[in-house]
């Protein structure tokens, strides 16, 4: 099999989800929509999932990639719940991102946490497109 | 995975580890090799899993319903599988899947696995590799598994073909008589749900379905179309639903119904997997000889018809494969 035949099979999978009582859900779908675009097949949970859920919903769909959206504020409250329900299941090879209305200030914690990279609203297109396709697992 | 042999991936399959599982239909999605090598072992000629197919058109509320009868079969005992296809973009080959989300109200319940695919440019309403995801989930010892297509039309009866009992999703605005009089679709369920029956309309609708379903022939094996109202949003009708589903599965598990079943399912899959074998292999010989290229110019340029072009690469892959290359 050829490498360019792999590679047009190998498609990324995200899965986005909104965390926690939080319905603000505008820039999760816009998220999705520019993923799609990329060429990546996106899963959205929708609103109000709680870590367990996420992390359940990306095993059964074997995600690449786990999207947490936050605006609510709960960030630092939901993170480190995925980040242990991630430990538990053994996907340390999945990359964990997240996005939303997050204060500069918080963003090291975050990261201390476990996320690996946080992009905040109005972020550009083209940089969180790249650093998925070269973060994610091969 | 990819430590696992093909013997240890299936047993751990069989053992309905998820992860496993999940694993191994993206491998088929893929089509990797290890994947078929894995399937053959999990291959069991007649099982006996129920095995559901809900189509419709988008948005008439397959995914809700879909919800709705997982929560009946889990009040019942069974644990449910589904693969939930939504369509793959021919542009950018990206996918929304927006299924799950209407599922979510399972996701912490072990009894559930569900899975999306995308359709992956192909036709017929499922996702390639959808047939091969079934196996998977008969494997995991699901009782029930239940194959959602994509948002369909009027010619997307494939799944009519590998599931026991297919249900067709309607909605009031279905359209007028003659649209229930059609060929395709409106041929291929063994139970018509009229979804959305809050809204205005639906006396007609059933009344439209249920004549257009009487002035057809008696199926071969002397099953009636229902027609059942539904507002899957609220759960209204979900019981009747689950009432005929069983009723349905007894009728053909009479007799040699589930070997009759089996058959249409292996003649079906047997046509998909030499097409795709097919294709395969013809395009891994011409791939990187710029012979595709080279032959879609000269379409353009008017110098070979496309007819003469296809019979041109196959006579030289008949060739080829002759001389054993």
């Amino acid at each position: 099999m050829s490498k360019a035949k792999e590679n047009k099979d190998r498609k990324i999978k995200v899965l986005v989800s909104k965390v926690g009582l939080d319905g603000h859900d505008r820039g999760a779908k816009v998220i999705c929509s520019l993923l799609k675009e990329a060429g990546m097949e996106v899963v959205y949970l929708g609103m109000y999932q709680m870590p367990k859920d996420v992390i359940d919903a990306a095993i059964d769909e074997d995600a690449d990639v786990i999207g947490p959206s936050f605006l609510s504020g709960e960030h630092l409250v939901y993170t480190p719940l995925l980040v242990e329900e991630m430990k538990k299941a053994g996907l340390d090879d999945v990359l964990l991102i997240a996005g939303g209305v997050i204060p500069a200030e918080d963003i090291p914690t975050l990261k201390e946490m476990g996320v690996k990279e946080v992009f905040t609203a109005g972020s550009l297109t083209e940089p969180i497109i790249k650093y998925i396709r070269n973060n994610v697992r091969r | 995975m990819s430590a696992l042999s093909v013997e240890q991936w299936a047993q751990k399959v069989k053992e309905n580890d998820r992860k496993a599982a999940a694993k191994l239909i993206s491998a088929i999605e893929r089509k990797e090799k290890i994947a078929r090598d894995i399937l053959k072992q999990l291959f069991v000629p007649v099982g006996k899993t129920t095995v559901l197919g809900v189509t419709g058109s988008a948005g008439a509320g397959k995914s809700c319903l879909v919800s709705c009868l997982i929560s009946a079969f889990r009040k019942r005992g069974k644990t449910v599988a589904v693969i939930a296809v939504d369509p793959s973009s021919p542009f950018t080959g990206g996918a929304f899947l927006g299924d799950r989300l209407r599922m979510q109200v399972h996701g912490r319940d072990k009894g559930v696995y569900i899975r999306s695919m995308a359709s992956r440019g192909y036709l017929g309403g499922l996702a390639r590799g959808t047939v091969d995801a079934m196996r998977v989930m008969e494997a995991m010892g699901h009782d029930i598994v239940i194959v959602e297509t994509v948002g369909t039309g009027q010619d997307e009866i494939d799944v009519a073909r590998l599931v026991q009992t297919c249900i067709l999703v309607l909605t009031p605005t279905m359209g007028d008589d003659i649209q229930a009089m059609k060929a395709g679709i409106m041929e291929v369920a063994q139970i018509a749900v009229l979804n959305k029956a809050d809204m205005p309309g639906k006396e007609k609708a059933i009344l439209d379905l249920e004549v257009a379903l009487r002035m057809r022939p008696t199926a071969e094996d002397g099953w009636s179309v229902p027609v059942v109202p539904t507002v899957a949003t609220t759960e209204v009708g979900i019981d009747e639903v689950v009432g005929h589903i069983e009723k349905h599965q007894a009728h053909i598990r009479q007799g040699d119904g589930l070997k009759k079943f089996a058959f249409q399912k292996a003649e079906k899959e047997g046509s998909v997997l030499i097409k795709d074998e097919i294709e395969r292999v013809i395009f891994d010989h011409i791939r990187g000889t710029g012979l595709r290229r080279k032959y879609l110019e000269k379409i353009v340029a008017g110098e070979i018809d496309p007819y003469t072009a296809v019979e041109e690469v196959m006579s030289l892959f008949i060739k080829k494969s002759a001389k054993g290359v």
